[in-house]
C-alpha cells in the first residue's frame, strides 16, 4: 500500500480530532485517549454530521447533529443503530501521520 | 486443561438469574465460567407475559427473552430440565437429581417462587392447576378446550389475569376471593368495585367474602364447596391465592431462610459464596413479586460479582398494572390514608373514571387510578423522588397534561391511542412503532426503547407517554428506571455523587475523577464527560482548566453548529439596546461573509446563520473590533437579559428596565450554567418582556422589584414561581448572582431551573436565597468570584489565534 505523509501525531489534540480535505470530501482523523490515530469520511452515516466535531471517547465518536456512536476502527454505527462511514488506513511512524495512497495526493 | 476464570453455578434459569448473567457479561464477559440449571426444559421466558399467552394474545415463542443460541455464543452451559437437588457448601459444588456434580466458586440462587397450594381436601385431584410457569398455562390450555366451567381461587392481580385469559378461550369463568374486592392488595374499595363491574360485563362471576373449605370430585375436580356450605360445580380448579419463595434448597443447605433466603444489600447470602436474587429472596424483611425491582437486585449481584463494588440495593418501590386489555389500572405505593394523610378524590362514573392519590407532608405516599392510567408513571416518578407537590396540588389530580405539557393535551389513556398516533414528535415515531419495538426487540426499560426507536430521546418531552405504553405492552411491573439514576452506563454513580465527591474529595481534574469513582471506561462518553467538566468547573474557578475535548461541539467552537455542518453566530447586545452604528457594522460584516440568513432571534439578538467554519475566527475578528463581545447563544450559559423600554419611553413604565437590565447582564454574562439561563425584566406589570417565563425574571412596580424564578418557554412551559420583592438595583443583583450560584451549585446538570425547582421545592430555593442574609450574601460573592475567571470575551481570544487547529483543516490532498 503506498502512504501519503499528511502532518504530525501533535498536530491532532488527544480526544479530539481534525480534518484533511481532499477532492472526494472531508476526511476525519482522530486521535483517542491512548493516541491510537484512526480515520474516516467527515460524514455520519444517519444524516451527515461532521463527526470531527463529535466528542472522542474510547475508540469511538459520538456525531454532533443526533448522538449517532461511531465505532472508530471498523466505521460502523454502535448498534441498535445501522450504517457505516467510510474508513481510511491510516500510519503512524516516529510520531509522523500517513493515509492510505487512495485518499488522494497530498497538496501541502 | 485448568482454566484460571471464576465457576459461577446460577440456579434458576429464570428472569432474575439471566438478567444477572447478563448484566455480569455486559461487565467482565471473559471472567467467568458460567453454568446455568434450569427445572424448566425451556430456555428463559418472560414470565410476566403468560397471561396473554394464556388469552391467546401472545405465542409462547413470543416471550423467550434468551434463546438457546444465546447460551451458546456467551459459552453458558445451559441444563435445561434439570433440577438441582443439593449444594455441598463445604466441598462446592451443587448436585442435580441425576447424579451430575458441578463444583464452583461462586454460587447465585435465582429459584423463584412457587404458587402456594392451599391445604385443603381436593388439592391433588386431577384439573387443580398452579399458575406460574409456561407448562401450567399449556395444561390449562389442553384443559380448556375440553372443559366447560373454571373457578379461579384468589382474585389477586394473577389470579384475575388468569380468569380473563380463560374466559377470552371460551371458558365459564368464576373468581372465588376472600375479601370484600378484588386485588385488595393494590386497590381500595372503590377501585376494587370498579374493576370488578368491569370485568363482569366480560363475562366473569365474582364469589366475594368466601372461603375455600374443600375441592369436590373422586376422579377429578368437580366443584367447590364454600365455608358457608355452598357448592359450586367447577371442571377445572386454578389456584392463585399467592406465592411463596422457593427457599427449601437453599434450607436444605443450612443457608439463612425466614420467608425467603435472606440477603444483605450486595444480594449475598450469610454465604459469602453465594449470592441470591428474585422472588425467593428477603431483603430487609421484604419479599418481592414484581419484576422491576428483581432486575435492580440482578444489577447489584451482578456488579458485586464482578467486584466493581460501590453498589447496593436498598429495597424498591414499587407499580402494579393488570394486564388485562381494555382495563386501564395502575396502583403503587401506600394508598390507605392513615391519620396523618390527606386524600384526593376523582370519581367519574359515568367515564369509568377513578383516582386517589393519598398525601402526607405534602408529598405522595400512593396512588390507585382506574379507568385513565396516563399519569401513573408520572406519581410513581414523583413518589420516588418525595417531590414536594403543594404547589401542583390544585391539578395535581387532573394529570401531567393539565401542568402545561405542550402538544400532548386531550390524550387520556395511551391504550386507546391508534397505532398511528405519533408519540415523539421530534424523532417522528409512532406508538405503533414503539409497540412492535417493544415486543419484537424484548425491550423493558426507558433506555431500550429510547436506543431503537429513538422515541423520547431527543427533547424528552413524551417520556410519560413512553413509559405509559412501555407499561402497557409488557405489563406495569416493567423496570421502571430506579429512583437514583446513574449519570450514564460508564458509571453507577449519579449526579449529586459526584458534586459531592468533587467537593469532598478535592478532584480537580476529570481523570482524577473518574479514578476516584470507579469509572467503567477509561475516559468516559459524550453523555458523562462534559458533565464532569462543568462540576469541576463550578467547583474550581480559576483552578480547573476547562477541558474543550469534553464539551460539546457548540460550546468547544463557540458556535452552534446548524443541520448542514455550518454554524450561527449570535454576538451579544446588551439588554436588547443597540445603534445606528453597531447595526451598521453588524450589516456590513453581513454582507461580506455572504450570510444567507439574518435572522432576529426570540432573545432580542441578532443572528448570523450559514458562517463555516474557517470564516468564524476573522469573523468574530471584525465583529470585536466593532465592539461586541461572543452572544454566548450556543452554551449551557446565561444567554440573554430581554428588557423593555421601561420609564425612559413607556407611559406605563415604572422603573428604568433597560438599564437595569444591561447592568445584570454585564454581571452575568460569561457564567457557564447546568443548562441555558434566560433572563428577562419588564418595567411593569403588564410584562412585555416576558419576564414570568424566564429562569430569573424581573417585574418593575412603583414601590421596587419582584424577583420571579424557574420560569421557561419551550418544551414545556413553565411559569416562574414568586421569589421576593425587593427595593433597589443593587439588591436585584444580589439576589440574582445568589440565585444563580445556587442554581449552579447545586442543579444537575442538563436541569434547567423550572425542574430543579420542582424537584427540590421552593422552599429550599426562599431558604437559602431569601431567609438567610448571610447565605445570600456568601452565594453572591462566591457567584463574582467565578464570573472574576470567566468574562474574557472567548470570540476575542480566538481571532486572536487561540485553538487555531480548531478551525483550520490539517491538509488538503488532491
Amino acid at each position: 500500500m503506498n502512504w501519503i505523509q499528511i502532518g504530525k501525531l501533535e498536530d491532532i489534540p488527544r480526544q479530539g480530532s481534525r480534518v484533511i480535505n481532499t477532492a472526494s470530501g472531508e476526511i476525519a482523523l482522530f486521535r483517542s485517549v491512548d493516541d491510537q490515530v484512526f480515520a474516516l469520511g467527515n460524514r455520519c452515516p444517519h444524516k451527515g454530521g461532521p463527526l470531527a466535531q463529535g466528542i472522542v471517547h474510547g475508540n469511538r465518536v459520538t456525531c454532533p447533529l443526533h448522538s449517532w456512536v461511531i465505532d472508530l476502527e471498523s466505521g460502523s454505527a454502535v448498534a441498535p443503530d445501522v450504517g457505516c462511514a467510510r474508513r481510511y488506513e491510516v500510519r503512524v511512524a516516529h510520531d509522523v501521520l500517513f493515509i492510505e495512497a487512495e485518499a488522494g495526493v497530498c497538496r501541502a | 486443561m485448568k482454566s484460571n476464570k471464576v465457576r459461577l453455578v446460577v440456579i434458576g434459569n429464570g428472569m432474575a438469574g439471566m438478567r444477572t448473567v447478563e448484566e455480569l457479561l455486559k461487565m467482565s464477559a471473559d471472567e467467568f465460567d458460567i453454568t446455568v440449571f434450569g427445572a424448566e426444559p425451556q430456555p428463559n421466558y418472560n414470565r410476566i407475559l403468560l397471561s396473554p399467552v394464556l388469552s391467546g394474545e401472545m405465542s409462547f415463542q413470543d416471550t423467550i427473552l434468551n434463546d438457546w443460541s444465546w447460551y451458546e455464543q456467551n459459552r453458558i452451559t445451559l441444563h435445561a430440565g434439570k433440577t438441582v437437588t443439593r449444594i455441598d457448601r463445604v466441598g462446592r459444588a451443587v448436585e442435580t437429581a441425576d447424579g451430575m456434580t458441578v463444583p464452583y466458586d461462586r454460587l447465585l440462587i435465582a429459584t423463584g417462587s412457587n404458587p402456594v397450594m392451599l391445604p385443603i381436601p381436593g388439592i391433588d385431584l386431577p384439573g387443580v392447576l398452579g399458575y406460574r410457569s409456561i407448562d401450567d398455562v399449556e395444561n390449562m390450555l389442553g384443559m380448556a378446550s375440553a372443559r366447560k366451567r373454571a373457578v379461579v381461587i384468589g382474585g389477586g392481580l394473577l389470579g384475575l389475569e388468569a380468569a380473563n385469559g380463560l374466559s377470552l378461550r371460551g371458558m365459564d369463568v368464576s373468581v372465588v376471593h376472600l375479601c370484600d374486592w378484588p386485588m385488595e392488595r393494590q386497590l381500595d374499595k372503590a377501585g376494587g368495585d370498579l374493576l370488578k363491574e368491569a370485568l363482569e360485563k366480560r363475562g366473569l362471576k365474582f364469589y366475594l367474602s368466601r372461603q375455600t373449605e374443600a375441592l369436590l370430585g373422586e376422579t377429578a375436580v368437580t366443584g367447590l364447596r364454600f365455608k358457608d356450605g355452598e357448592e359450586i360445580p367447577a371442571d377445572m380448579v386454578v389456584m392463585s391465592a399467592g406465592i411463596r419463595p422457593n427457599i427449601a434448597l437453599a434450607k436444605s443447605a443450612g443457608i439463612h431462610c425466614e420467608r425467603g433466603i435472606v440477603v444483605s444489600d450486595t444480594m449475598q447470602t450469610y454465604d459469602p459464596k453465594i449470592y441470591s436474587v428474585g422472588e425467593c429472596v428477603q431483603h430487609r424483611g421484604q419479599t418481592y413479586g414484581l419484576v422491576a425491582p428483581l432486575f435492580e437486585q440482578a444489577k447489584v449481584a451482578a456488579n458485586h460479582l464482578a467486584r466493581y463494588g460501590g453498589m447496593r440495593y436498598e429495597g424498591s418501590s414499587v407499580s402494579t398494572k393488570l394486564k388485562v386489555t381494555g382495563i386501564d389500572l395502575f396502583s403503587a405505593g401506600d394508598f390507605n390514608p392513615g391519620e396523618a394523610d390527606e386524600e384526593l378524590l376523582l370519581q367519574d362514573s359515568a367515564r369509568g373514571v377513578y383516582k386517589k392519590l393519598v398525601l402526607r407532608d405534602n408529598k405522595l405516599r400512593g396512588a390507585v387510578m382506574y379507568g385513565d392510567t396516563v399519569d401513573g408513571p408520572w406519581y410513581f416518578q414523583m413518589m420516588r423522588d418525595g417531590t414536594d407537590v403543594s404547589e401542583l396540588r390544585e391539578h395535581l389530580l387532573f394529570g401531567q397534561v393539565h401542568m402545561g405539557d405542550s402538544g400532548l393535551g386531550g390524550v387520556s389513556s395511551v391504550a386507546n391511542m391508534p397505532d398511528t398516533a405519533e408519540i415523539c414528535g421530534c424523532n417522528g415515531v409512532c406508538k405503533g412503532a414503539i409497540v412492535n419495538a417493544i415486543v419484537d426487540k424484548k425491550l423493558f426499560t426507558l433506555e431500550e426503547v429510547r436506543a431503537h426507536t429513538k422515541a423520547s430521546a431527543s427533547c424528552g418531552s413524551c417520556t410519560g407517554l413512553v413509559e405509559a405504553i412501555l407499561a402497557n405492552t409488557v405489563g406495569g411491573d416493567y423496570s421502571a428506571k430506579p429512583s437514583k439514576k446513574p449519570i450514564c452506563g460508564c458509571t453507577e454513580h449519579a449526579h449529586p455523587d459526584v458534586q459531592q465527591a468533587i467537593r469532598e474529595l478535592g478532584v480537580k481534574t476529570i481523570r482524577d475523577l473518574m479514578q476516584a469513582l470507579n469509572w467503567k471506561t477509561p475516559d468516559g462518553c459524550h453523555v458523562c464527560r462534559p458533565v464532569l467538566n462543568y462540576y469541576l468547573l463550578a467547583a474550581w474557578p480559576g483552578e480547573y482548566e476547562d477541558d474543550s475535548h469534553s464539551r460539546f461541539v457548540n460550546e468547544r467552537v463557540h458556535a452552534n453548529i446548524q443541520k448542514d455542518g455550518t454554524y450561527s453566530v449570535i454576538p451579544r447586545i446588551w439588554g436588547g439596546v443597540t445603534s445606528p452604528s453597531e447595526l451598521r457594522a453588524i450589516a456590513e460584516i453581513a454582507e461580506r461573509y455572504e450570510v444567507p440568513t439574518v435572522h432576529i432571534t426570540g432573545g432580542q439578538r441578532i443572528g448570523l446563520y450559514g458562517i463555516t467554519k474557517e470564516n468564524l475566527p476573522r469573523m468574530w475578528g471584525e465583529l470585536v473590533e466593532a465592539g461586541f463581545v461572543s452572544g454566548h447563544a450556543y452554551g449551557k450559559a446565561l444567554r440573554t437579559v430581554k428588557t423593555c423600554v421601561g420609564s425612559d419611553w413607556c407611559r406605563f413604565g415604572t422603573q428604568d428596565s433597560t438599564g437595569l437590565g444591561i447592568k445584570v447582564e454585564k454581571m452575568t454574562w460569561g457564567s457557564w450554567t447546568p443548562h441555558k439561563f434566560k433572563i428577562a425584566v419588564s418595567g411593569c406589570p403588564r410584562n412585555c418582556a416576558e419576564a414570568t417565563i424566564k429562569d430569573f425574571g424581573v417585574v418593575c412596580v412603583d414601590s421596587g422589584y419582584e424577583i420571579h424564578v424557574g420560569g421557561n418557554g419551550g418544551v414545556k412551559v413553565r411559569v416562574t414561581d414568586f421569589l421576593c420583592k425587593v427595593e433597589t438595583e443593587a439588591d436585584v443583583l444580589e439576589y440574582c448572582g445568589a440565585f444563580m450560584q445556587l442554581y449552579r451549585e447545586q442543579a444537575n446538570y442538563m436541569e434547567r431551573t423550572a425542574p430543579w425547582i420542582e424537584r427540590v421545592g421552593l422552599a429550599h430555593i426562599k431558604q437559602h436565597v431569601v431567609e438567610s442574609k448571610a447565605e445570600r450574601a456568601e452565594l453572591y460573592a462566591r457567584f463574582l468570584k467565578s464570573q472574576h475567571y470567566s468574562q474574557d470575551d472567548p470570540w476575542k481570544e480566538r481571532a486572536a489565534g487561540k485553538d487555531a487547529q480548531e478551525y483550520t483543516p490539517l491538509a488538503t490532498i488532491e
